[in-house]
């Protein structure tokens, strides 16, 4: 029997791709470990490689087609012993740009048409991950941005790398450091490009060796540059966080003010997809309770822009937490030569009257989805995006529940010892007398992260949770 | 060349002779190649070419979306696990490694049904589905997995080679780790601690070139990984990792100087992954040639076949062998597909093991 080629995932989040480029061609044989196609992810080119023996018996999309979904069949082998022509016979029929036979011929003029998935649900990876990523990415427009300033379509991706550039380039006492951050260009590709513009000085690769570079930069931000240090993902920044807490953030204080740390850790924090309990976790409560450090947790890409320029040109040592499965989301923001944001101001996301929603990061979109949800059933929602952990700015979440008198909290981590949790204790320690309902947390299950899809989705938080609590809050 | 001049000076005393680089203390010997019987270099070639067709079965059913996250294939560096857990006993000796733990656990004879569901995250799955692709174990094997943070299983297999001596049940503890891992801090720190305490460990650098997108060369000012242990007195043997039989011997070597109490030792295996570093990293940092080269020249199951035939064994064996292990293989795939997710219910369970 013919063996079906489908279309693979090459990323954890990737549902459909280019076919750019076939290496083999129909009659070929090819075995195990042979590369078959150059196949176009959301990230990158990936090369497609044969697993099974035998010899290309029809290939169903031609290459330069887009769009193709994962498990779209894309090929047949013919396994040996099997003659090539009558392995296209067995074949399930009908399908676009399907020949009669698989005889070497003209490609039929359809070649091109938008291929059909093999089956009518193309396989996707199952993850909860995905559902965290928000419908809702139209915020309401930042205070600070003047009126009628023009605005470009950025992913959150570039809008960091665009703070780091921009601020390299005024300043050459920045530098970034990090694994994978020059030639590799990122590992999540957020330090694309620049290594071309501003050289191995400046960008700077290293070991794997978290411990190290973390104190490598905290010292040369003590000697007077100020460094950019990325950890690969926040879990790895757990073997540097002694560096983190005990020499960048207390070094001020313990030298009476003496000795700065300008220093930026950044990274992606919080959950990814199915990877798992130890790629798993958001960190942000853990930094937000250290007194002299910054926290920052953008969720848009103008934020994200914003709110980088302004820890790179702060004198202390900041804590700036992205998140991968944001990385490619699109944002308007501002053009502007140099916009940069206050540290410790929070953002109405969404203005409404009937409850406050407070998040940060990720939960700001599912909170956003949330409240275009409950307007469906006649609650009005305000969502108030912290962006800064530390700092907190406690004056704009209660002067929201001043006019709400109704508050949740949605965090995309775990419950205890939360942000939420610290919203809650602000809200009863100095808005207490605003509170018409108990302040409710919304978060991900008090467990390690499980692999499971299943468990998974369970374990995460969810738009579904947070309409039943919002409406909870209001008696309704 | 300069450091040949003699120093001018008078006062230098004449003949003195100069310190050995090296200390003069006790160091394992050369290793020699394995001289293996027909039967045990089949049963080689048979876990080598399992672990192959699971991993090449593993990148497909990631590709069709049954496994997600992150999935490291263990495609090219068959011969380093088979060679040394073929040295060591199962259920006496413990195993622990990162990530890129499957072929591990295939060498130590855990049965790829409960791999593979545990790949697509299932509840029959060998850690109930909660762990994936980066996070098995098999205490009954003593294999203890399985770790996602680079380096950290370094100082877990020293702890376990401490419990070994502690306990004194004989075992000794092999602890996998890549060239990228061995520029960790703990590493070093474990390197003393075992050589001080003499405990019964082999450290295994399975130096497959690169570290996600960085070659040895960028990332190590010694490239020469087998030395890394000599400032803490660690004696180091580099060895050819795409050659199962000199890993065996090699395994051979590490086994007896470390059961004989002389403490840790190091074992650089050269190797190499032909795959990229997980399923989505792109590998552009090498070229297809590069991968190719290897693939012709230092196929470990290739060669392996090659020293096979020449022993008489015919193709017809080799054929069907292969056929047995697609067999495995299709079996381990269906069953972890067709086999049900965990019951919601176990979201909650093992977060602690006492009630309180
Ligand atoms: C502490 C830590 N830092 C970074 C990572 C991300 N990471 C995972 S694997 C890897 C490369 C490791 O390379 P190597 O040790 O050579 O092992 P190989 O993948 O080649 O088997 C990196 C950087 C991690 N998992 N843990
Ligand atoms: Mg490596």
């Amino acid at each position: 029997m013919a063996v079906e080629l489908k279309m693979p995932a090459l990323s954890p989040t990737m549902e459909e791709g280019t076919l750019a480029k076939w290496l083999v061609k129909e009659g070929d044989s090819v075995k195990s470990g042979d590369i078959l196609a150059e196949i176009e992810t959301d990230k990158a080119t990936m090369e497609f490689e044969a697993v099974d023996e035998g010899t290309i018996a029809q290939i169903m999309i031609a290459e330069g087609s887009e769009g193709v979904k994962v498990g779209t069949v894309i090929a047949l082998i013919a396994e040996d012993g099997e003659e090539a022509t009558t392995a296209t016979d067995s074949k399930p029929a009908e399908r676009a740009g399907d020949a009669a036979n698989a005889q070497p011929k003209e490609a039929p003029a359809d070649k091109n048409a938008p291929p059909i998935p093999e089956s009518a649900t193309p396989h996707k990876m199952e993850t909860g991950a995905r559902d965290l990523v928000a419908s809702v990415t139209a915020t309401t427009e930042d205070p600070e941005v003047p009126e009628g300033t023009a605005t470009a379509k950025t992913t959150v991706r570039e809008a960091l790398r665009d703070a780091m550039a921009e601020e390299m380039r005024a300043d050459d006492a920045v530098f970034v450091m990090g694994e994978e951050v020059a030639e590799y260009q990122g590992a999540y590709k957020v330090t694309q490009g620049l290594l071309d513009e501003f050289g191995p000085r400046r960008v700077i690769d290293t070991p794997i060796t978290e411990m190290g570079f973390a104190g490598v930069g905290a010292g040369a931000a003590m000697g007077g540059l100020k460094p950019i240090i990325e950890f690969m993902t926040f879990n790895f920044a757990m073997q540097a966080i002694d560096h983190i807490i005990n020499s960048a953030a207390k070094t001020n204080y313990m030298s009476g003010g003496q000795m700065r740390c300008p220093i930026v850790f950044r990274g992606p924090n919080g959950a990814a997809a199915r990877v798992g309990a130890q790629h798993s976790q958001n960190y942000g409560p853990w930094y937000a309770s250290v007194p002299g450090l910054i926290v920052i947790a953008p969720y848009s890409a103008a934020d994200a822009k914003g709110l980088l320029k302004a820890a790179i040109r702060s004198p202390d040592p900041v804590v700036f937490l992205e998140n991968e499965l944001l990385y490619g989301q699109s944002f308007e923001v501002p053009v502007l030569d140099d916009y940069v944001l206050p540290i410790g101001k929070a953002r109405i996301a969404r203005e409404g009257k009937d409850v406050t929603i407070v998040s940060y990061s990720i939960g700001v979109g599912v909170s956003l989805d949330a409240a275009a949800r409950l307007a469906d059933e006649g609650i009005d929602a305000e969502v108030i995006d912290l962006r800064t952990l530390r700092p907190l700015d406690t004056a704009t979440v209660l002067k929201s529940l001043g006019k709400t008198n109704r508050m949740i909290v949605v965090e995309e981590g775990w419950p205890t010892c939360s942000i939420a949790s610290e919203i809650a204790a602000v809200a009863m320690e100095q808005g207490f007398d605003d509170l018409d309902a108990p302040v409710l947390r919304v978060t991900n299950v008090d467990v390690p992260m499980p692999y499971a899809a299943n468990l998974e989705k369970a374990a995460l938080l969810k738009v579904d949770d947070v309409v039943a609590t919002a409406k909870k809050v209001c008696y309704r | 060349m300069a450091r040949a001049a003699k120093p001018k000076s008078a006062a230098a005393p004449a003949a003195k002779p100069a310190a050995p680089a090296v200390p003069n203390r006790e160091r394992p010997s050369d290793p020699v190649r394995y001289e293996a019987s027909k039967e045990e270099l089949l049963e080689f070639y048979r876990q080598m070419l399992l672990i192959r067709r699971f991993e090449e079965k593993a990148g497909q059913l990631y590709g069709l979306g049954l496994i997600g996250g992150f999935c490291h294939l263990y495609i090219g560096q068959e011969a380093v696990a088979v060679g040394i857990q073929s040295a060591l006993e199962v259920g006496k000796d413990s195993v622990i490694t990162g990530y890129r733990d499957h072929g591990h656990m295939l060498a130590y004879g855990i049965d790829p049904k409960v791999i593979m569901a545990e790949l697509t995250g299932r509840a029959a799955g060998i850690s109930r589905g909660k762990g994936g692709s980066m996070h098995m174990f098999s205490v009954e094997h003593k294999f203890f997995g399985g770790h996602g943070i680079v380096g950290a299983q370094v100082s877990l297999g020293t702890g376990l080679a401490f419990a070994h001596k502690y306990k004194g049940d004989g075992g000794i503890n092999v602890a996998y780790f890549g060239d990228g891992a061995a520029n960790q801090g703990q590493v070093y720190e474990s390197l003393n601690m075992a050589e001080l305490w003499k405990l019964p460990m082999i450290f295994v650098i399975e130096n497959n070139q690169y570290a996600m997108g960085t070659s040895v060369n960028r990332a190590s000012s010694e490239d020469q990984l087998y030395r890394r242990g000599e400032s803490f007195r660690v004696p180091g043997i580099q060895v050819d990792g795409m050659d199962v039989l000199a890993v065996r011997g090699a395994a051979e070597r590490a086994t007896e100087w470390v059961r004989a109490g002389k403490g840790p030792i190091v074992l650089e295996l050269k190797t190499y992954r032909y795959r990229g570093h997980s399923m989505s990293d792109p590998a552009k940092y090498r070229s297809r040639d590069e991968v190719q080269a290897v693939r012709d020249k230092s196929d470990p199951i290739e060669a392996a076949k090659r020293e096979l035939e020449a022993l008489g064994v015919g193709e017809d064996e080799l054929k069907a062998l292969d056929k047995e292990i697609r067999q495995i293989v299709t079996g381990a795939a269906d069953f972890a597909e067709e086999s049900p997710e965990p019951d919601l219910s176990d979201l909650h369970t093992d977060v602690l093991v006492g009630q309180y």
